[in-house]
């Protein structure tokens, strides 16, 4: 069974299309990464997930519960850490997470209140107000109020958006074994990085269109090669007719061209010695998620 | 069953931990009412002639209603205007809390607000003037209706306000006239004909004359029928404030 099941799902706010007929399956067990730029419908597709937001026109499931019609089953399934930094002034830390368990059905939940405090190093700040804590601390509240009934499905929202290393560290790695512990993980960040190290599988979203869908190691596959990075202190560089057969761009100070594999590297120099190009200094990368991610949404098609 | 529970006694805690401001202060503002309009009016205004009703007993109840209603409209709206605008409504929307319970337990924190306000305002004018109670089973069941009434009211308008001034512009602009002009400081029959026919198509003024029938055992229309009539606009307020949950109005986007 599928944890995610989003079929030809469509959000419309007024006139402007938030999410194009997308579909998805994010399978039991899997941390799946979605990714995109700003406005490219994750939240509003996360918000259709969780309830938050009325599908317009498809469906959605989790864990096989209509997200519309079994509403209570779905939310049951589902713990979402919001993107936006939200608390309830009125309530300590204990409260909140005390009052999440109720909302969820949960009467007795203390040892696993103090677990999750524990593991996010809120053990010290339970009986602070919300008020109090710093910006990372309510991160940590937001993450474990999605935690205290133990949903088998987690959605992540940005969750180290502003955060310290520490933090951003701890929460990885508490988010590690809760996956391996058989909990499915979507996270949506804006760290590539992040999505490389821990994402199995990655979606990308384009103006509300899915454009890509793969295994983490396939899409980096496929963007094998590495980057030639020219550096010229005179800031201008014209590279020649020559490389047209590769991509090319250029950078501030310099230009980078992108070759298929090493091999291509000797090729490109040559091309360069004839046209007699001048260069300071030269960068050897291996291409990474931030690289097909870029060249995705760059890519011609068009959400 | 247990988030409703929980929700309930969250939007209990919530009213309680701001005491002064949410009993204390509106008791207050009753019976500085009660003191200022019984010592100007005393003597000059003849309720129930006849019935040996003394002004300051009369204004009693109206004054209980009138704290009750405004309180249950404040618990709602402000509950739900506050969460809508700090963000933290999330937190009861992602929950498997269903629209019934969602509804209730709402309402029901504002129903016991406005008992409490109500019934303290009552108390606390029993150190100026004895009241006699003819039916308590008419006091209670008219005081939950109206904090019913005035609960999903405030309901809808938390869930449609944005801002907090729309908030306001619906407590002085619509509670507050429906209230003044319902009969809590006079009796319907010493208004002319035009106003008599105002109040006769106020809710609130059914409220208040039964209410205050519990007290008195005297009315200015049949209890009964001010009981239909007022049981018929909480219905009908529920039933919308329930429909906009179950929709998702300004809710759910």
């Amino acid at each position: 069974m599928n944890a995610i099941s989003v079929r030809d799902v469509y959000k419309y706010f007024g006139t402007l299309c938030a999410v194009k007929g997308v579909t998805l399956d994010v399978l039991e067990g899997e941390f799946f990464g979605l990714l995109g730029p700003n406005g490219a419908g994750k939240t509003s597709l996360i918000n259709m997930i969780s309830g938050l937001s009325v599908v317009d026109s498809g469906s959605i499931e989790v864990n096989g519960s209509d997200v519309s019609k079994d509403y209570l089953r779905a939310r049951r399934m589902l713990g979402v850490v919001p993107q936006e930094l939200v608390f309830d002034p009125f309530l300590s830390v204990y409260q909140t997470l005390k009052f999440q368990s109720g909302y969820f059905g949960i009467k007795h939940n203390d040892s696993w209140i103090q677990e999750i405090l524990g593991a996010l190093g809120l053990d010290e700040k339970a009986d602070s107000n919300m008020r109090s804590l710093s910006g990372g601390m309510k991160r940590r509240v937001l993450v474990a109020q999605a935690l205290v009934h133990r949903p088998p499905v987690i959605i992540l929202d940005e969750p180290t958006a502003g955060v310290d290393v520490d933090l951003r560290q701890g929460l990885w790695k508490f988010i590690r074994e809760l996956n391996e512990r058989g909990h499915t993980i979507v996270l949506t960040t804006h760290y590539l990085e992040e999505a490389e190290s821990l994402c199995g599988r990655i979606g990308m979203l384009k103006k509300g269109e899915l454009v890509v869908v793969e295994k983490t190691e396939q899409l980096l596959q496929t963007s094998e090669g590495l980057t030639i990075r020219l550096l010229v202190s005179s800031g201008d560089c014209h590279l020649p007719e020559s490389l047209n057969s590769f991509q090319t761009k250029l950078i501030p100070g310099g230009a980078e061209i992108i070759v298929p594999n090493a091999s291509n590297v000797e090729e490109v120099l040559a091309h360069l010695r004839v046209a007699n190009i001048k260069y300071d200094s030269l960068q050897l990368d291996r291409r990474d998620l931030e690289d097909v991610f870029v060249s995705v949404m760059r890519s011609g098609k068009d959400g | 069953m247990v988030g409703f529970q929980t929700l309930f006694s969250k939007e209990i805690t919530r009213f309680l931990k701001v005491g002064f401001q949410t009993i204390g202060a509106p008791v207050l503002t009753a019976l500085l009412y009660l003191l200022i309009f019984s010592n100007a009016l005393r003597g000059r205004i003849e309720v129930y002639p006849g019935s040996g009703i003394d002004y300051l007993q009369f204004l009693v109840p109206g004054l209980a209603v009138m704290s009750l209603l405004q309180n249950a409209f404040a618990n709602t709206s402000s509950s739900i205007a506050q969460s809508k605008m700090m963000g933290n409504i999330v937190f009861v929307l992602l929950p498997p809390i269903s629209h019934l319970e969602f509804f209730l337990a709402y309402v029901l924190a504002a129903v016991v607000r406005g008992l409490i306000v109500g019934f303290v305002v009552v108390f606390a004018s029993l150190l100026f003037v004895a009241l006699p109670i003819e039916n308590l089973v008419t006091i209670l069941t008219f005081g939950f209706l109206g904090a019913t009434m005035l609960g999903s009211l405030g309901l809808i308008a938390g869930i449609w306000a944005d801002k907090f001034d729309q908030i306001a512009a619906f407590q002085n602009f619509v509670i507050l006239p429906m209230t003044f002009l319902s009969g809590v400081f006079y009796s319907v029959h010493d208004l002319p004909n035009f106003w008599q026919l105002v109040s006769y198509l106020n809710p609130f003024f059914y409220l208040i004359d039964g209410f205050r029938a519990g007290f008195f055992g005297v009315s200015d229309v049949d209890v009964f029928q001010s009981l239909i009539i007022v049981s018929a606009v909480t219905f009908a307020l529920s039933f919308g404030c329930f429909l906009l949950i179950r929709a998702g109005y300004k809710l759910r986007s």
